[in-house]
């Protein structure tokens, strides 16, 4: 158990290309934080940074007020999950979770004890004699945590470990992790590219562009709350509507499109208004018009996709709306739709710097 | 169906004669090391077996002055493994160690030295032959095992093969490796070498080969009898059956040709499953 610190980290590869961007990051012991972005946006360079396996080229880290700049990845006492898993394919699963305790030197007895606690646990009890090559990839994937489990670590790593799972299994895993998580209490570091996983794994979030922190929170603030257009878009499925308009000084106009009830904005610059699936609904007199073009059923609820008459695309495309309702909604193809929103929800944003204006 | 059954033939008619060219010859060398000297002498080459198998054998084998003037058959194969197994043990281990430098040590000079190592491939071992043999001369170890095998152990080959392999092993067990405390050497000990046990096995089977018929080297790092091994054994056979009045006893040469042929392929046979995995084998 412990607290990490990032202070100003920065990583430039030899070639020249920079990873990672100056960043600043207080983790709480016991916290579960996810890394969320896109790929190469510097989120997995990140958390090697923290296991020791890419130098630091700038900054410090600090696990327990102690630097660890230049510390081994060994001695810096934590434990990581690779997506691949690493198992090591020659030893059984006994011998993979008891190898590193073996290379640290504790007495045998201790090391089988904490192995099969840990098996236990994890049940995966009943395959420690098996070899990787004969277990299914969510067992593979429960002996990877064992290996970090056995370990006592101060700081669990996770580089995406649910990525080459199939889908009802990377949700039953996502539940366990969280579970063991809680329990153990242990402080975690979690990169995943799925913002699913990452809202609900996370009590704090932060979102990584392009080898910056975008936005640091709780999932929930995140989504209600997004700083960016980036943050906003990249947190919340399905993705949030994105409508280019400009203000007047009244209302904002996306072509033959009028909101009124907005102030405060910057005149003759392009503006986003943004708007989650979820605050639309249909109403005769809502601000905006739709033409249904597919309704996608996920059982609880309908999400219906359409194109959004009036609005004006600076690129000629058409916009494209979608919103959230309940499976007893389900609007014929082709119909027009009003929908309406409550301006309270709306977002909107500057459209170069990605900044929210309200 | 008629037209399937033809190729069927053919292809096997063509795989036939292939078979015949290659292993007449032996079989041909082995029917004449079991006649007489006197039957060799006035009929020729003999393709069916004789009765002197036991005979011949045994002298070659095992009675001085049966091939040579003191050293005994028995004694140059012993001498031989010496070299093949020594030659193999050598080139691995020199080959691996320093494939793993290459690979996971990252040295400013890693890729250059790479390919001066891949480079000396193609100076073989005749090119520097004078100055290798004034090193283990000056350095007193002629007709030694040590001089004869040393010199010989660094390979190109060896640690090509290595260093492709080594390349193949998923960067992330060397990480978690590190991360489960694990230094170089124990990585090294507990990861890479059971991960190339077949590997492993290739290039020791080839190199034993390779080392089993070395001819040149053996021939001048050795000046006494007997620290001859079986391929220079042959070669002076001839000579001393050609010299001298006595009957020449061809025979004996044949037999310590097939003698000398047999244990690499006894190892070929016995290991070649291992063999094969290690080349295409790609699971890890």
């Amino acid at each position: 158990m412990a607290t990490v610190k990032l202070k100003n980290i920065k990583k430039t590869y030899p070639n020249g290309a920079v990873a990672v961007q100056g960043v600043d990051m207080a983790i709480e012991d016991g916290e579960f934080i996810v890394f969320v972005g896109p790929s190469g946006c510097g989120k997995s360079t990140m958390l090697r940074m923290v296991a020791g396996l890419e130098n630091i080229t700038d900054g410090e880290i600090e696990i327990d007020d102690r630097v660890i700049n230049k510390v081994s990845p060994a001695d810096r006492d934590v434990a990581m999950v690779f997506q691949n898993y690493a198992l090591y394919p020659h030893m059984t699963v006994r011998g993979n979770m008891a190898y590193g305790l073996k290379n640290r030197g504790l007495p045998k007895a201790e090391i089988n004890q904490k192995v099969t606690d840990a098996a236990k646990m994890l049940r995966i009890h009943d395959f420690l004699d098996r070899q990787p090559n004969q277990l299914s990839g969510g067992q593979r994937q429960r002996v990877a945590m064992g290996r970090a489990i056995v370990r006592d670590p101060k700081v669990f790593l996770f580089d995406e470990p649910l990525s080459n799972l199939d889908a009802k299994l990377r949700v039953q895993m996502r539940i366990e992790i969280k579970r063991l998580q809680r329990k153990m209490g242990v402080t975690s570091i979690y990169v995943t590219h799925d913002q699913t996983e990452a809202m609900t794994l996370a009590d704090r979030l932060a979102v990584i562009n392009d080898g910056r922190i975008e936005q640091m929170g709780a999932p929930i603030e995140l989504y209600n709350n997004p700083a960016t257009l980036f943050v906003a878009s990249f947190i919340g499925a399905p993705q949030i509507n994105l409508i280019p308009v400009q203000f007047d000084g009244k209302n904002l106009n996306s072509g033959d499109l009028q909101f009124s009830g907005f102030k405060d904005l910057p005149e003759n610059t392009d503006l986003i208004l943004g708007i989650r699936p979820d605050v639309l609904e249909p109403n005769n007199d809502g601000q905006l018009e739709m033409q249904v073009d597919l309704v996608e059923q996920h059982g609880a609820e309908n999400l219906v996709y359409g194109a959004l008459n009036g609005a004006s695309t600076t690129d000629g495309y058409i916009t494209e709306i979608c919103f959230k309702t309940n499976q007893n909604t389900q609007p014929a193809i082709d119909s027009i739709l009003r929908l309406h929103f409550d301006q309270s929800h709306a977002m909107v944003f500057n459209k170069e710097t990605g900044e929210r204006l309200i | 169906m008629s037209n399937i059954n033809w190729r069927i033939i053919l292809n096997h008619t063509i795989l036939l004669i292939g078979v015949i060219f290659m292993s007449l010859p032996v079989w041909v060398a082995f029917s004449t090391s079991t006649h007489s000297a006197e039957t060799i002498l006035r009929e020729g080459l003999q393709f069916w077996p004789g009765t002197n198998f036991i005979g011949t054998y045994r002298e070659v084998l095992f009675e001085q002055g049966g091939v040579m003037k003191s050293v005994l058959g028995i004694t140059m194969l012993k001498n031989s493994m010496i070299l093949g197994i020594g030659f193999a043990i050598g080139k691995v281990i020199v080959s691996m160690l320093a494939a793993y430098a290459i690979v996971y040590f990252r040295f400013r000079l890693a890729t250059p030295l790479f390919w001066i190592i891949f480079l000396t491939l193609l100076l073989p071992l005749e090119v520097r032959i004078i100055p290798s043999y004034e090193v283990v001369a000056g350095l007193g170890l002629l007709d030694t095992n040590f001089g004869l095998i040393v010199p010989l152990i660094a390979s190109a080959t060896g640690t090509f093969y290595f260093r492709q392999f080594f390349k193949s092993i998923p960067e992330e067990l060397l990480e978690a490796a590190r991360l489960d405390g694990a230094t170089p050497w124990r990585f090294f000990v507990d990861i890479l070498i059971p991960l190339s046990k077949t590997m492993i096995a290739a290039i020791l089977i080839i190199m034993f080969v390779v080392g089993w018929n070395q001819y040149l080297w053996p021939l001048i790092m050795t000046t006494k009898e007997e620290n001859y091994t079986l391929v220079i054994g042959i070669k002076q056979i001839y000579q001393i059956l050609s010299e001298g009045g006595e009957l020449p006893q061809y025979q004996k040469a044949f037999a310590l040709t097939i003698l000398a042929t047999l244990p690499p392929v006894l190892v070929v046979l016995f290991f070649q499953n291992w063999f094969v995995k290690g080349l295409v084998e790609s699971e890890k």
